[in-house]
């Protein structure tokens, strides 16, 4: 962050929401044509990687910029996916409605959590998350009756309105499909999702979270409430959670304790360190490798030879054995990568760029550019 | 009452083998403050390569040493390569790391042996005992399980209390820098450690394997249970390990006895919160504050 | 920096902005007509069709399992060495859920998006395929076959796409019922249930029958192998007969916790869970010596409705041993083998019938029609007609004795609800000489 920016940042605090209000918009019409020009099929992969970046995001601040960890958000997904399912059962609410109640419902969980959770440290909150992540889908098998059990809640997914699918033939002559609708709404959500993360992070919390991670003490003399500021992250971070959760729901058609293992909380963990933890565009990648990785990697296992089952568990080792050298090798993952190789080319330049920021105290070593989503 | 004995005589082996696991975990944690998420791997790794050798002709004996053994050396070598440069640094890396090697381990173990279950045998009896007409769901097979596991909390007291190399690992996870001062070679002290715990936790792994299905993801929720007894007992003692691991077996078994078997991981989460909340050093710490 | 995102930013707006526009322009005006003539159906070719299914190749339902879909492509590949139907290729293509639901509904968005394929032939498992129901019948996908005898499949109403195949789990339950009711009227009975709609529709026809026999119903979760607890409930109960509605891993795991506790009723397991090959090479292991092969099932009581790989000399295995010598990959014909060949058959009459020119609506019309009237591998016939849905109408009682059954009632069919049992007569019909079927297309 180079010094006429902190000072414009200082001065005209205005224009950073406007600089991502900018960025978002670009996003929005690139959003727009690749989802037109794309087939069916990558419309759902790109539905899948919508809600994978949102509950991404959601833990980039509270991992990355907070320095709690979470093995929990597959949990909390799974709470904002049964609300939207039951919800939306018998089409009783619009759907965005029910995203809403669904965001909020999973925040309220959040708190409670994250009551919990601002007390634990590093490994106790590691495990205490776990068997968060390992025992919330039991409820919804005790209370099958409600909650459909092992079979899980079937959604019916909105369908696209007749105006919405008019207006969008007009603009670009494509048909839309049911996939391509759902791609739509999960996009949409990120977007929003993540303009109003930027301006958080780069403003006042965004500062103290990070103050927090770095040096509790500190932040503690300078008068920040330790407790109130994590369960504030975490409540920020399960509200994407249930967001995420609900667009999941509507995606998969399906609300189902099967979809919420630890498996999934420990994707997400992935995406946010492989992108580089507290970066929202590194989470972004991240959450696009968890879509489009595993597919290149299969086929590659089949062609070295592998049965279809060997090569089918090939994406998991490879996200495992990423997940240690990352934190071996570059514990800033993509994001730290890129930022260190802008930093020595500009030095090679001669333009004598700041010197890398020190690693946090709890944190990964990651640093992170405010806005810059 | 059958029922009440079945589930209780059922908890406690459950309980002995997530008091391995758990003691397995107290051990890493006492020689490098980590919580070691990929114990379970590591455990399903080694049984598995006992299952390969005992579907290949060889005895039960052979298999079970030979996993052991696996155990030994994985654990050794994991300290070696990944962990060495992540300790002492921030928490969280550590963490992250042992998560990767949870993920990787097990998709390698299905990439390698398959992913579906397979039986494991066991080495002694698996119907239950009988008292005249009175069965009672206690196997030799579960004797077998509660008296391994005696054996090697017997064999770790003696090598933490009579052994120069015992005295050596408590100093270095005691206090490195003095440690070392002393001439103890911490390095190689700290990995003893992971393989000593990778060696138990193995045989956690082959126990609950023992008479069972087993597939690459078996070993799972035992992560959860045996780090929820690990902290019950506070995490710092083997002891309290132990003691938790039978008094979570115990609580898990009457649950899904009397409660319904969908809330076994719900009640684990539950005691865990309970414990954090309330007792965060444990039922059994005698130290003072330190944080978690 | 700042200065040159926004002058990036600026470069990017102006550049999609551009594009948007083209694109916009090209789209502009009223949207064609939809065309009709001449579009090939999806998943058709002048030389093949393409076909797909979902599997558990892995995980705890795949023991079994996950042999069916190599029996259907033996099958398959058989009919196509011999020309095919109406001049092209049956190209099957399955994948793998895991037992999963949400893996199922990703798994079909890939075959129906990106692999088109023309219909799903034998997507297995209740919970998985409950969740694929709606997406596969609003996409217009015919759903055959679904292998698994849940009530679901039959809602021709509602899901116009889906048919079943194999006798439904009430019907098994209720034939079940009368045979517990006539030969065990003083047992005390106990249900092993899996906790979805497997075990509550087999329940409901077992209970049709033997309501006040029953002392206890136990239900356990699929993935959770731990089934101590519901067996101790059942043997406090006092049960001297368990009725298992489970998948064969279980029915693995349910024998090896009542050895535990030496609790020994008399078991009937749903044909689902039974197949005591599979059941026996699962327990077989356990224990050196302690348990041996299958005899642990040796007098469980099952159902069948498909001649299984023990009749060596009926003419339907001869042909399937004889095919999967030829077309099949490694191992032995298994009773899951024949399973998927007999789909597999039953496709290739749908197909047959829909004539030389199939599409999705002509082939669920055609076996509307003609799919009572199907003649195949099965020992009863099938329910279809415009109003059911519903796949086979019965099932036979027999024991299990070593690897191979005995017989213990004739064959009876009934269908859901009130329907009575009756007994079936009809002689079961050899396969054709070339064992492919020759329908007559519909129409």
């Amino acid at each position: 962050m180079s010094a006429p920016t902190a000072a414009a940042r200082r001065f005209l605090p205005s224009s950073v929401f406007g600089r991502n209000l900018l960025t978002v918009l670009v996003a929005l019409v690139a959003v727009v044509l690749v989802l037109e020009l794309t087939s069916p099929f990558r419309n759902s992969q790109l539905a899948t990687m919508s809600y994978y970046a949102i509950a991404a995001v959601g833990l980039t601040v509270l991992t990355g910029l907070n320095g709690q960890i979470s093995l929990g958000h597959g949990a909390l997904m799974a709470v904002g996916a049964y609300t939207t399912g039951l919800l939306l059962e018998n089409e009783a609410m619009p759907f965005p409605v029910a995203m809403l109640a669904a965001m909020v419902v999973t925040a309220v969980a959040g708190i409670v959590v994250g009551a919990a959770a601002a007390r634990l440290h590093g490994p106790y909150l590691a495990g205490a998350t776990l068997a968060l992540a390992v025992g919330v889908p039991g409820i919804a098998i005790y209370f099958d009756g409600l909650l459909g059990g092992e079979q899980g809640l079937r959604i019916s997914s909105p369908t696209p309105p007749d105006w919405f699918a008019d207006a969008m033939y007009f603009l670009t002559a494509g048909e839309m499909t049911s996939a391509r609708y759902l791609a739509y709404i999960g996009w949409g959500t990120l977007l929003l999702v993540v303009l109003l993360l930027a301006n958080l992070i780069a403003g006042r919390y965004g500062r103290i979270w990070r103050a927090v991670r770095d040096d509790e003490i500190a932040a503690e003399l300078a008068g920040v409430r330790l407790g109130r500021m994590r369960v504030l992250a975490f409540v920020v971070s399960a509200a994407c959670a249930g967001l995420a959760g609900a667009v999941l729901a509507m995606v998969v058609r399906l609300a189902a304790p099967s979809g919420f293992t630890i498996v999934l909380s420990l994707a997400l963990l992935t995406a946010v360190v492989v992108g580089g933890l507290g970066s929202l565009g590194g989470a972004l990648l991240g959450s696009a490798l968890l879509v489009f990785l595993p597919p290149a990697v299969t086929d590659i296992g089949t062609d070295l030879g592998m049965s279809g089952v060997q090569a089918a568990q090939l994406a998991p080792f490879v996200y495992g054995v990423v997940l240690v050298v990352v934190m071996l090798a570059a514990p800033g993952g993509v994001m730290g990568i890129v930022r260190r190789l802008r930093h020595a080319g500009r030095r090679a330049r001669g333009r004598g760029g700041p010197s890398r920021p020190a690693a946090g105290k709890q944190g990964v070593g990651a640093t992170d550019q405010g806005g810059r989503g | 009452m059958q029922q009440f004995l079945n589930v209780t005589l059922g908890g406690l082996s459950q309980g002995a083998i997530y008091a391995a696991f758990a003691l397995a975990l107290v051990l890493i944690w006492r020689a490098t403050r980590i919580i070691n998420f990929a114990q379970g791997s590591m455990a399903m790794f080694s049984t598995y390569i006992a299952l390969v050798l005992i579907e290949s002709g060889q005895s039960y004996w052979a298999g079970f040493a030979a996993a052991l053994l696996a155990g030994l050396v994985l654990g050794a070598l994991i300290e070696r390569v990944v962990i060495r440069p992540v300790e002492g640094g921030p928490e969280l890396n550590a963490v992250i790391v042992t998560l990767g090697l949870f993920v990787a381990i097990q998709a390698l173990a299905a990439i390698l042996f398959g992913a579906s279950f397979e039986s494991f045998p066991a080495p002694f009896g698996l119907s239950g005992f009988s008292v005249g007409e009175f069965t009672v769901a206690f196997t030799p097979f579960s004797a077998f399980v509660i008296g391994s596991v005696v054996v090697v909390m017997l064999a770790l007291v003696a090598l933490f209390r009579f052994t120069d190399i015992g005295l050596r690992m408590r100093a270095s996870a005691f206090n490195q820098e003095v440690a070392r001062l002393l001439g103890v070679r911490v390095g190689n002290m700290l990995t003893l450690g992971w393989a000593f715990a990778a060696v138990v936790g193995s045989l956690a792994g082959l126990l609950i394997a023992g008479g069972n299905l087993v597939h690459p993801a078996y070993m799972d929720p035992v992560i959860v249970y045996g780090f929820v007894a690990a902290v019950l007992g506070g995490l710092e003692s083997p002891a309290g390990a132990v003691v938790g691991g039978l008094l979570i077996g115990l609580a898990l078994s009457y649950v899904s006895g009397y409660l319904g078997s969908e809330l076994v991981t719900l009640a684990a989460l539950g005691i865990l919160v309970a414990v954090l909340l309330v007792r965060p050093h444990g039922l059994f710490s005698r130290t003072t504050a330190r944080r978690v | 920096m700042s200065k040159r995102v926004r002058r990036r930013g600026a470069g990017i707006v102006a550049v999609a902005t551009a594009v948007a526009v083209i694109a916009s322009a090209c789209g502009a005006g009223g949207r064609p007509d939809e065309n009709e003539g001449g579009a090939a159906e999806v998943g058709v070719t002048e030389d093949s069709v393409k076909v797909g299914a979902h599997f558990p190749l892995t995980g705890v339902a795949a023991p079994g399992y996950s042999a069916i879909p190599t029996g259907a492509k033996a099958y398959f590949d058989y009919v196509n060495a011999n020309g095919g139907v109406h001049g092209r290729t049956i190209d099957y293509v399955f994948r793998d859920d895991a037992y999963n639901p949400t893996n199922t509904s990703q798994v079909v968005n890939e075959l129906v998006l990106q692999d088109e394929i023309f219909a799903m032939v034998g997507g297995l498992g209740t919970p998985t395929h409950s969740a694929v129901l709606d997406f596969l019948n609003s996409n217009g996908v015919p759903d055959l076959f679904v292998s698994s005898g849940s009530l679901l499949w039959d809602q021709p109403e509602k899901n116009p796409m889906t048919f079943g195949w194999q006798p439904d789990y009430e019907v098994e339950g209720k034939i079940i019922g009368q045979y517990v009711k006539q030969n065990f009227p003083d047992a005390k009975v106990g249900l092993f249930l899996q906790d979805d709609d497997f075990g509550d529709d087999g329940e409901k026809g077992a209970r049709a029958y033997i309501d006040d026999q029953i002392v206890a119903a136990e239900r356990y979760a699929p993935g959770n192998t731990d089934v101590a607890p519901q067996i101790a409930a059942l043997q406090a109960s006092g049960a001297d007969l368990v009725i298992g509605f489970n998948v064969p891993s279980y029915t693995a795991l349910s024998q090896l916790t009542a050895m535990r506790s030496n609790y020994e009723p008399q078991w009937i397991y749903s044909n689902v869970g039974s197949d005591p090959a599979l059941v026996g090479s699962l327990l077989g292991r356990f224990s050196e010596g302690k348990v041996t092969d299958a005899s642990m099932l040796d007098g469980a009581i099952t159902t069948e409705y498909l001649p299984g790989v023990d009749e060596a000399d009926n003419p339907w295995t001869q042909l399937w041993q004889r095919i999967w010598d030829e077309h099949g990959g490694e191992g032995d014909l298994s009773n899951y083998r024949i399973y998927g060949m007999s789909q597999a058959y039953t496709f290739v009459q749908a197909l047959q019938a829909a004539g030389p020119e199939p599409t999705r609506e002509g082939i669920v019309d055609a076996l509307e029609q003609v799919g009572q009237d199907l003649q195949g591998p099965a020992l009863v016939p099938y329910r279809y007609s415009p109003d059911s849905h519903a796949g086979l109408s019965g099932v036979k009682v027999v024991q299990i004795t070593g690897t191979t059954t005995k017989e213990l009632s004739p064959v009876m069919v009934t269908d859901n609800g009130d329907a009575e049992i009756t007994e079936y007569t009809e002689e079961h019909a050899p396969p054709p000489e070339n064992g492919i079927p020759n329908v007559e297309p519909v129409g």
